[in-house]
């Protein structure tokens, strides 16, 4: 017999291509979209791919994805299903507000009642790169919260994983039910395969109204950061060390 | 007038330079709140509260010390109790941290138990009328966001190397208080710590990175980098995603938009192409040194100052120029 079932919610964001160039809408708070891929945020990607693998070496268990969001959140869930999720919540709202304590009141509100033994989040999103609502969402349910975590097991009723800290690492174990917020290093995300795409059409979405409470934090400006002024060459090879190391001290008195 | 709750972090018994940048910026909060005060909390084992008088000079009123012996690893659950409920004392405009491994972790607690608004990794504060007012650097760097946040008291957590502390002589009243929840009894119990670099300095405070990547060919090859820091005395070590998913350094060394963000003055990117995610990580840094074989490739776009070259005969090569240069003065 493998490892007891594990039910485990990943909660997903659905953000722009990082590699998008950005430019700014007319009302001038919000980037504008026009031409703009979208997909499962990265590091929401890492901990849905995380979910199943815990699922597959237990050989059972659900994973549930969770999204606060617009009806364009359901193509994400649905690509999460395709990957291999069990079905999907989307919790609805016209747009998703830039306050993560409101986001994580409405995750909290869905995963109260739903006895998940990890509930997984991305380490931050990548438009917000704010890092809130995994550990807002934890502290609300009153979870022990692991963050950063690039590698992450579970056994026998216990989690365990390594946990980036700055220039150095963790490892860590802890009771379930918990939270979890997924750095990189766990595997890449797999990609949808065809037969996962079509049995994902036939997995259950439940779409019903998010609960946000309050919004406090709203965006008063979006502008792009003034550009660097253009590179310069200095030289080729060992032979232009001299004048480099000149510059560095008279130009930009870093040395 | 509404005062300022500041969290001053600690590495080992020594305050980190991002406490003391937290610091400056929440005297200026305070003075801008009507000329309110700063009341900063230090927690550690014993010994911890000798921070306190550096803390008065960079504009701290009163320093609340919690010192426990199971304080000498960071305890989440512990401090993040204790600062709320210092912060529910009342009185508090907003609490203040940096945004590193500790003030990401306990942001988010404290504005639930707080029930605060919170913005992370900011730039600037500022206040208009009711409202506190943040600048943040989204979609990695690529964005510059203005959030404005609703509420009487707001979490707020600085960027590192955002703000310059700035001394602001006080003389901090002292006072030693107990943590609210016992440190020990955490439900995440830490089995081992996985040190990274011994003795250098943290890529998110260190002056000067050295980068490698995949230029440089093979891990031995790392060597030149680690030299490079060495001859520049205050350099941390960086890598890209290449290199750090090649195993030749750990990954806690990554910088990019799935690494570590960075902004020292002088940033040294050898080897690397400058792939998005990478500049992502690094293109706000003052001054940008780039050494790569191909005059195309897109890091001569954002370096101050390039070499087109190989690394296996510049790097040696300005290694001893840096150190005859610090040797010189
Ligand atoms: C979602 C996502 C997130 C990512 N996040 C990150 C991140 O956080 N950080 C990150 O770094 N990357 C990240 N990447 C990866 C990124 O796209 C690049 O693949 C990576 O940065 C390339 O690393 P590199 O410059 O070391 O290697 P390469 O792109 O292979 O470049 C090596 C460079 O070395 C030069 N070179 C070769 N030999 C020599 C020599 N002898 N002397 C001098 N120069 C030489 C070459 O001209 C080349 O420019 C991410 C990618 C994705 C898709
Ligand atoms: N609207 C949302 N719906 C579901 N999950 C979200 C949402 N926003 C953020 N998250 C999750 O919280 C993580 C951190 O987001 P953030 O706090 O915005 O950086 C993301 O990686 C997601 O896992």
């Amino acid at each position: 017999m493998g490892a007891p079932a594990v039910k485990i919610a990943v909660c997903i964001k659905r953000t722009p291509d990082s590699e998008s160039r950005f430019r700014i809408a007319s009302s001038g708070v919000a980037i504008d979209e026009a031409g703009l891929k979208f997909d499962i945020d990265d590091f929401a990607g890492y901990a849905v791919e995380a979910a199943l693998q815990i699922n597959e070496k237990g050989g059972g268990g659900e994973t549930v994805v969770v999204a606060v969001g617009p009806d364009s959140v359901q193509e994400s869930l649905r690509k999460a299903m395709s990957m291999g999720a069990d079905r999907a919540v989307q919790l609805k709202v016209d747009s998703v507000p830039a306050d993560g304590l409101a986001v994580a009141k409405a995750l909290a509100a869905e995963l109260k009642d739903g006895g998940y033994d990890l509930i997984l989040f991305g380490k931050h999103a990548f438009d917000t790169s704010a890092g809130v609502v995994g550990t807002a969402t934890a502290e609300l349910l009153g979870l022990p919260c692991v963050t950063a975590v690039s590698q992450l097991d579970v056994a026998s009723g216990r989690g365990s994983a390594r946990r980036e800290l700055e220039g150095a690492a963790e490892l860590v174990e802890f009771p379930l039910p918990a939270v979890v917020t997924i750095d990189e290093g766990v595997a890449r995300p797999r990609y949808p395969s065809l037969k996962g795409i079509m049995a994902a059409k036939k997995k259950p979405l439940e779409s019903k109204p998010a609960q946000l409470g309050a919004v406090r934090v709203s965006v008063q400006k979006a502008e792009l950061p003034p550009e660097r002024p253009a590179g310069r060459i200095i030289g080729e090879g060992a032979s232009a060390v001299p004048e480099l190391v000149r510059l560095l001290q008279s130009e930009a008195k870093v040395l | 007038m509404a005062n300022v709750l500041v969290y001053a972090e600690t590495r080992g018994a020594a305050l980190r330079k991002l406490a003391l940048e937290a610091v400056t910026a929440a005297r200026a909060l305070a003075d801008a709140s009507g000329g309110g005060e700063v009341h900063a909390l230090v927690a550690g084992p014993s010994g911890v509260g000798a921070a306190s008088e550096q803390l008065g000079a960079y504009g701290a009123d009163v320093v609340y010390v919690v010192e426990h012996a199971a304080l000498s690893n960071f305890e989440r659950e512990s401090i993040a109790a204790t600062l709320a409920d210092r912060a529910k004392q009342g009185g508090y405009r907003a609490v203040v941290l940096g945004f590193s491994t500790q003030g990401r972790d306990l942001g988010p607690r404290l504005a639930v138990k707080l029930d605060a608004p919170i913005a992370s990794d900011v730039t600037e504060i500022n206040v208009a009328g009711d409202a506190i007012v943040v600048k943040h650097p989204g979609y990695a760097n690529k964005v510059l966001v203005t959030l404005t946040l609703s509420g009487s008291l707001v979490v707020l957590s600085v960027r590192p190397g955002a703000i310059t502390a700035k001394q602001a002589a006080r003389s901090a009243r002292v006072e030693s208080i107990q943590p609210a929840v016992d440190p020990s009894a955490s439900r995440v119990v830490v089995k081992q710590v996985v040190e990274g670099a011994k003795g250098r300095p943290d890529l998110g405070e260190a002056p000067v990175i050295v980068a490698g990547g995949r230029g440089l060919k093979a891990a031995e090859n790392f060597k030149l980098v680690e030299e490079l820091a060495d001859a520049f005395g205050n350099a941390a070590v960086g890598a890209t995603r290449a290199v750090t998913d090649d195993g030749w350094r750990p990954h806690s060394d990554q910088i990019g938009q799935t690494g570590r963000q960075v902004s020292p003055q002088l940033y040294v990117a050898i080897g690397i192409s400058g792939a998005i995610q990478h500049l992502a990580g690094m293109r706000t840094s003052k001054t940008i040194v780039a050494i790569n074989k191909d005059k195309d490739a897109p890091i001569f776009k954002v370096a101050d100052y390039g070499i087109v070259g190989d690394v296996l005969e510049v790097v040696p090569a300005l290694t001893t120029a840096v150190k005859a240069a610090r040797a010189s003065h």
